[in-house]
């Protein structure tokens, strides 16, 4: 058990979060590990958007404690999230499908030449790094001038990682990378979560699935109506452990009863 | 600078796909083959010279430098329809602030381009504060103007028309810069064709070139997705709504040199001149995609036909039927083309 060993580059402790008389987060406690692909997992309503928003500088966190790299800290906006180094991919919000890819890579970043405040595009560079920082994630496009709405959506967001790494991210936040993919696309997306670990981002993997949260998960964080109510190791958890953990365990065995029933009568 | 080694998948992008990707080819072949037809019909002999190019470029260029700017405000996601009667505003304002102010031509010219800018930043600010559609707002901004334009106008000088412009401070050398033409051969050519020329160039660069060409592709193609990415959205389309303005604050400048004086009915009218030209250019209508190129190239459609239907012995009454169906024969093939090329999986 290496990973306990290394400090948590950020931490929640009993981080709580409400919007007026509405609890949308209570005493939720996450470590977060360089190398390490972190997942959460809840369903639909468990809290997982509010945990984001916290995590991302959107929303202020009402109680308890958030630190990064071992000092307590708070994000006044999304922003100031990214200049310490937490970057957050959106689901369907992070490209521009009309871009190109390279344009699309370096947007809000663009490199430039001669005098910065003249703001002119080193297009020759951008497209070289584009290029090969896709490469080194894997990604092997033919062209980085084609419109990025020309690839998949997989690939999409695989470039969208790219880019995160690329501009330094300490730790990089999935929101439901693979929820709107099908089998193969989220297959591609799953592999650069892996290839990010391998380049040592603390990755929050936020998701409802299971399955893919254990292909590639080494620690698992389960939400439940704004609680964490589980938590795994890799190395001790099975899938079925993660399914009946996020259906609610016994409320899964009396649905599949109930099924069955159906089905024979 | 080494060539870098061609991926060998390359291969399979051809000239012509590439071509056919640029948001104004569907204008340039369509410009060739109006221009074609313009000749063939002509009566005069003078359409495909240099006669006929200095007619035409002189009705093309004062639509061509406003239409560039509305195409980048249209690729940015906004529309301005106050930038037709803004012509007429800034020519009114500049004539009375030289007739009945007794300010110098330039001086005069310089706080014209500052209220413009205002107007601008006012439309920009609207839009972006409220939320409502800026078709909305900017609509607004115009019916505002023109009352404006013509009311003031009466109660300063008792008539629709400003004039005595002519007698200000430094008209003669105002003219020179905005106003006067020049001989090509036999030929003369307006001084509104440079600026033109060089605010097509200036405006491709800005667009393809720049850091600031890159957010105004991001701020129309998706302005959450490049919120996220950290461009200033707001910033963009404000700067983009006061340039808009400013570029037709100009236009209005030119022809009140150039004619002297100032209807106060000007402009109005002409935006919906300025979106066909975006719109034949390439420019999408729900922002993301376009090119300068394409906006003077869709001005420079309007020229063909503003000079070749007289030129044809045709009735000129039909100018405004042929733009109509060149803006939708135009938007419709482009479309077709844009999909093809981009090879879009549906």
């Amino acid at each position: 058990m290496s990973a306990k060993k290394v400090a948590p580059m950020l931490e929640l402790k009993k981080v709580g979060k409400s919007f007026g008389n509405v609890v949308a987060l209570r005493d939720v406690d996450l470590e977060v590990y360089p190398g390490q692909v972190t997942c959460v997992l809840g369903d639909n309503g468990a809290g997982k958007s509010t945990l984001i928003k916290i995590l991302s500088g959107v929303h202020k966190a009402s109680e308890g404690e958030f630190t990064l790299n071992g000092e307590v800290t708070s994000f006044n906006s999304p922003r100031d999230a990214m200049a310490k180094g937490i970057a957050t991919v959106f689901q369907d919000l992070a490209t521009v499908p009309l871009m190109s890819v390279w344009r699309n890579f370096f947007l809000g970043n663009e490199p430039t030449k001669w005098w910065p405040w003249l703001g002119i595009l080193d297009t020759k560079k951008a497209k070289a790094i584009a290029k090969a920082e896709l490469l080194n994630m894997g990604i092997d496009l033919r062209d980085t001038n084609q419109a990025i709405g020309t690839l998949s959506g997989g690939e999409r967001q695989a470039v969208a990682i790219a880019r995160a790494v690329y501009f330094g991210a300490n730790v990089l936040i999935l929101d439901e990378p693979t929820s709107a993919l099908g089998v193969r696309q989220s297959g591609i997306v799953l592999k650069y979560i892996l290839a990010a670990r391998e380049r040592g981002v603390a990755v929050i993997f936020i998701t409802h699935n299971p399955h893919h949260a254990h292909l590639v998960g080494d620690h698992f964080f389960l939400l439940n109506r704004g609680r964490m109510t589980a938590r795994f190791q890799r190395e001790t958890v099975h899938l079925d452990d993660l399914i009946q953990a996020m259906a609610g365990g016994a409320e899964l065995d009396t649905l599949t009863h109930e099924i069955s029933v159906i089905r024979e009568g | 600078m080494t060539t870098p080694k061609l991926d060998e998948r390359m291969g399979r992008v051809s000239f012509f796909t590439t071509a056919l990707r640029r948001p104004e080819f569907g204008a340039l072949i369509g410009a060739l083959v109006i221009f074609t037809v313009f000749a063939l019909v002509d009566t005069t002999g003078q359409f495909a010279q240099l006669q006929g190019a200095a007619g035409w470029t002189k009705f093309a260029a004062p639509v061509g430098i406003v239409s560039i700017f509305v195409a980048l405000l249209m690729i940015a996601g906004e529309f301005d329809l106050s930038s037709g009667v803004m012509v007429g505003t800034a020519g009114l304002l500049m004539g009375n602030l030289v007739s009945e102010v007794g300010m110098g031509v330039w001086e005069s010219m310089l706080v014209t381009m500052m209220f413009a800018a205002i107007v601008g930043l006012i439309n920009g600010i609207l839009v972006i504060r409220t939320g409502l559609p800026s078709f909305i707002v900017t609509l607004a901004t115009f019916f505002v103007l023109k009352g404006v334009n013509l009311a003031v106008t009466k109660m300063l000088t008792g008539t629709v028309r400003v004039d005595g412009v002519d007698e200000g401070a430094g008209f003669e050398e105002a003219r020179l810069w905005f106003a006067t033409k020049i001989d090509v051969g036999t030929a003369s050519f307006q001084i509104s064709v440079v600026w033109w020329i060089g605010f097509t160039i200036f405006a491709t660069w800005l667009l393809t070139r720049t850091t600031f060409g890159n957010w105004i592709f991001a701020s129309g193609g998706d302005p959450n997705a490049a919120r996220n990415a950290g461009v200033p959205v707001a910033r963009t389309k404000i700067t983009l709504f006061v340039l808009t303005s400013m570029s037709a604050a100009l236009v209005g400048v030119m022809v009140l040199l150039e004619l002297r004086g100032m209807q106060a009915g000007q402009g109005v009218g002409q935006e919906f001149y300025y979106i066909i030209a975006a719109a034949v250019g390439g420019t999408l209508l729900t922002g993301g995609a376009g090119s300068a190129i394409g906006a003077s190239i869709g001005a420079a459609i309007m020229g063909f036909a503003a000079i070749g239907i007289p030129y044809a012995l045709w009735d000129q009454d039909w100018v405004s039927t042929f733009l109509g169906v060149i803006l939708f024969l135009a938007v419709f093939v482009n479309t077709i083309l844009a999909k093809r090329a981009s090879g879009a999986r549906k």
